[in-house]
């Protein structure tokens, strides 16, 4: 989607430097991305930005923000966030978390309830699966764990090339350090998370690649049950990374939801 | 000079060609692989080796651990230095070395070694390691953190052994609020420590500033030159001259009667295709965060097949032409051994003797050569080439015991 205008930069929240970067104008959406970093453009950020002010922060020790060697939780990051929004003076943002992120932003819900216009989960760790475990980082290999995220490989092929350059790979190698050193016991959930979401009063959209192969389906529904006002949309051929595999598609769920009160 | 038996202690007894199938055998070969019957023979073999090499007078056997692998069955090194400190008499009990990364509870290792090391009379040397990779999958622990739970668990058991208890340990990744083992090393200040390593320069840099001898693992030598002018370098910043005390080197070599035999024996170090800590993903040997960040590139493109192993691996033939596997009679590897050491001038000398499907028999004839041929030989040439090991040289355990300190030559 051509014409949108992105603007990047450093913003100090929290402790740590985040790269930001921002585009588009309108309610304010806070995109959360995995936890294999994220490239600078996707169409998915495109796509909101035609009708959201959308920020996109790369988490700290992922992409392009440096490591705090301090961090010890995804909850930190989650702190921090709650740091930019209040250095950005962006009040009740729409969050929306992809994966990993989704862990992020529903502790960044669980934290000020009030402060956040909608919540959206798009296959989101965080949570023990009640059924099944997340795809383990740690025993599967760079490009076979970011293949896994994608029901369909020529999605994959198209963002990342058949054959991911080194400076890809050594970035999955940076992005995969730093979710060892938040999130390695116990591997990507909190157990304390599903029993802090019961004041969340904002709405949530609950989104699941049907043919997920890295966050079981089974955490949807468990995410269905912590969260007071939620529904799960299960999107049909489609694996993991909703957001780069249809972003069309997930955006529109997005744009829907956040555009209905 | 100090002279060691090693043995990887290989759990051979499986079908070969499953594991052959299945690919990388370290840390994912299914257990259901495992037979308890061979594992109980072998475990016995192994101890039948050890008390071979005190009986034809080896200075001490060397020891080590490694988790969910069939390339070694010790999933646990105190248990064989505890057993070995009750049977044996002379030998020293050199671990080499317990990882410390993997303990949740570090005092608890402290107390092992102490008695071990109470048992056995004063025989314990207490190598440290970070462990592999594998290692830290296998046990659950965080590689990223695998360097700072090293060093931050080598402070809190030198502390158990040396300070008076009860005292308080508030560090970044053990906290511990009553410090006082009831259980202490016999040997004073503490027992020597020796640190293992491969490729690493921080570990290397790292013992050099402790001034703990460094034990190079198989490299060739080219690489360990280059491991002592670095480790040289640090000790002079550190007040201390670099000698043989100070390095260690394990190699592995084969003797037997007969040229022939060894030969094909030799072929089992091998028997991982060459990859001494095991056939591993590269993944699961080097996770992320475990490794130097210079290391970092060149790791990622050899996971993911792009490029060839940083640490290495070359064919049996170009090993044994490095002189990174030696093979044959007494008189051929004492010639061989004898170029090592005047080129590298270690003072302590591991062989690491038999591996993969050798069988007991020829693995005690191996020994036994080892014991009455080999090391009278190279005890000799050490001798006229004045390798001394921290024993004859009476170095220092730790840096801070050192009494020839000089001022450093630069600063950090």
């Amino acid at each position: 989607m051509a014409g949108v205008a992105w603007e990047s930069w450093t913003v100090e929240a929290g402790g740590c430097k985040v790269h930001l970067r921002r585009g588009g104008a309108g309610r304010p959406l806070l995109i959360l991305h995995h936890e294999t970093g994220t490239l600078d453009d996707l169409p998915f950020y495109d796509a909101l930005a035609a009708r959201h002010e959308v920020l996109v922060p790369h988490h700290p020790g992922y992409s392009r923000s440096p490591r705090p060697d301090w961090m010890r939780s995804v909850r930190d990051i989650a702190v921090v966030y709650r740091g930019l929004l209040s250095e950005l003076k962006v009040a009740k943002p729409a969050l929306v978390g992809l994966g990993f992120g989704g862990w992020i932003a529903a502790e960044m819900a669980s934290m000020a309830p009030a402060d956040l216009s909608h919540l959206v989960l798009v296959g989101a760790m965080g949570i023990k699966p009640p059924q099944g475990d997340i795809l383990d980082l740690a025993i599967t290999g760079y490009v076979d764990y970011a293949r896994a995220g994608f029901h369909d490989q020529k999605a994959f092929d198209r963002l990342y090339g058949e054959l991911p350059s080194v400076d890809q790979l050594e970035m999955w190698d940076i992005c995969r350090e730093m979710s060892f050193r938040i999130a390695w016991k116990p591997y990507m959930y909190s157990q304390t998370l599903p029993h802090l979401l019961g004041s969340m009063r904002a709405p949530s959209l609950i989104v699941w690649g049907e043919e997920d192969r890295v966050v079981p389906q089974s955490a949807g529904k468990r995410y269905l049950e912590a969260l007071p006002n939620a529904w799960l949309e299960i999107v049909k051929n489609c694996g993991h990374c909703v957001d780069m595999e249809q972003p069309e598609a997930l955006a529109r769920l997005v744009a829907n939801f956040v555009g209905r009160e | 000079m100090h002279l060691m038996y090693f043995t990887e202690q290989p759990m051979s007894a499986y079908d070969e060609q499953a594991g052959r199938d299945f690919g990388a055998t370290a840390l994912m070969f299914p257990n259901s692989h495992f037979d308890p019957v061979a594992g109980s023979r072998l475990y016995n073999e192994y101890i039948e080796q050890y008390m071979l090499a005190e009986e034809v007078g080896i200075d001490g056997v060397m020891l080590n651990e490694h988790h969910n692998a069939p390339f070694c069955m010790q999933a646990k090194a105190n248990i064989f230095a505890a057993i070995l400190a009750g049977m044996t008499k002379k030998v020293k009990i050199v671990m080499l070395g317990n990882p410390l990364p993997l303990a949740e509870n570090p005092i608890r290792l402290a107390e092992e070694l102490a008695m071990i090391d109470m048992i056995s009379k004063g025989r314990l040397v207490s190598g440290f390691v970070r462990g592999g990779g594998q290692e830290q999958l296998a046990t659950g622990v965080n590689p990223a953190f695998n360097r700072e739970r090293f060093e931050e668990a080598h402070e809190l058991i030198v502390q158990a052994w040396t300070r008076t208890g009860p005292f308080r340990f508030e560090g970044t990744h053990y906290q511990h609020r009553v410090v006082n083992p009831w259980a202490m090393p016999l040997q004073k200040p503490y027992p020597r420590v020796w640190i293992p390593g491969v490729i690493s320069k921080e570990t290397i840099v790292w013992a050099a500033q402790q001034r703990y001898p460094y034990i190079a693992l198989n490299t060739s030598i080219e690489q360990t030159k280059k491991i002592w002018e670095l480790y040289d370098q640090v000790a002079l910043q550190a007040g201390y001259v670099g000698g043989p005390e100070n390095r260690g080197y394990l190699i592995q070599v084969h003797i037997s009667d007969n040229e022939d035999k060894a030969r094909e024996n030799a072929k089992q170090f091998r028997w991982m295709q060459g990859e001494f800590t095991g056939l591993a993903h590269p993944v699961w040997s080097t996770p992320s965060g475990y490794g130097s960040p210079s290391n970092r590139r060149a790791f990622v493109e050899f996971a993911a097949g792009r490029a060839m192993n940083p640490r290495g691996n070359t064919t049996f033939e170009q090993q044994v032409e490095d002189l990174r596997i030696i093979y044959g009679t007494p008189d051929q590897v004492v010639k061989k051994l004898k170029r090592i050491l005047e080129a590298t001038r270690p003072g302590i000398l591991a062989l690491w003797g038999n591996d993969g499907r050798v069988s007991q028999a020829d693995s005690l004839t191996c020994v036994r050569l080892m014991g009455q041929e080999v090391f009278p030989a190279i005890r000799e040439i050490a001798k006229s080439l004045d390798l001394q090991s921290p024993f004859e040289a009476d170095a220092p355990v730790h840096l801070r015991y050192s009494k020839d300190l000089k001022p450093a030559k630069a600063a950090e």
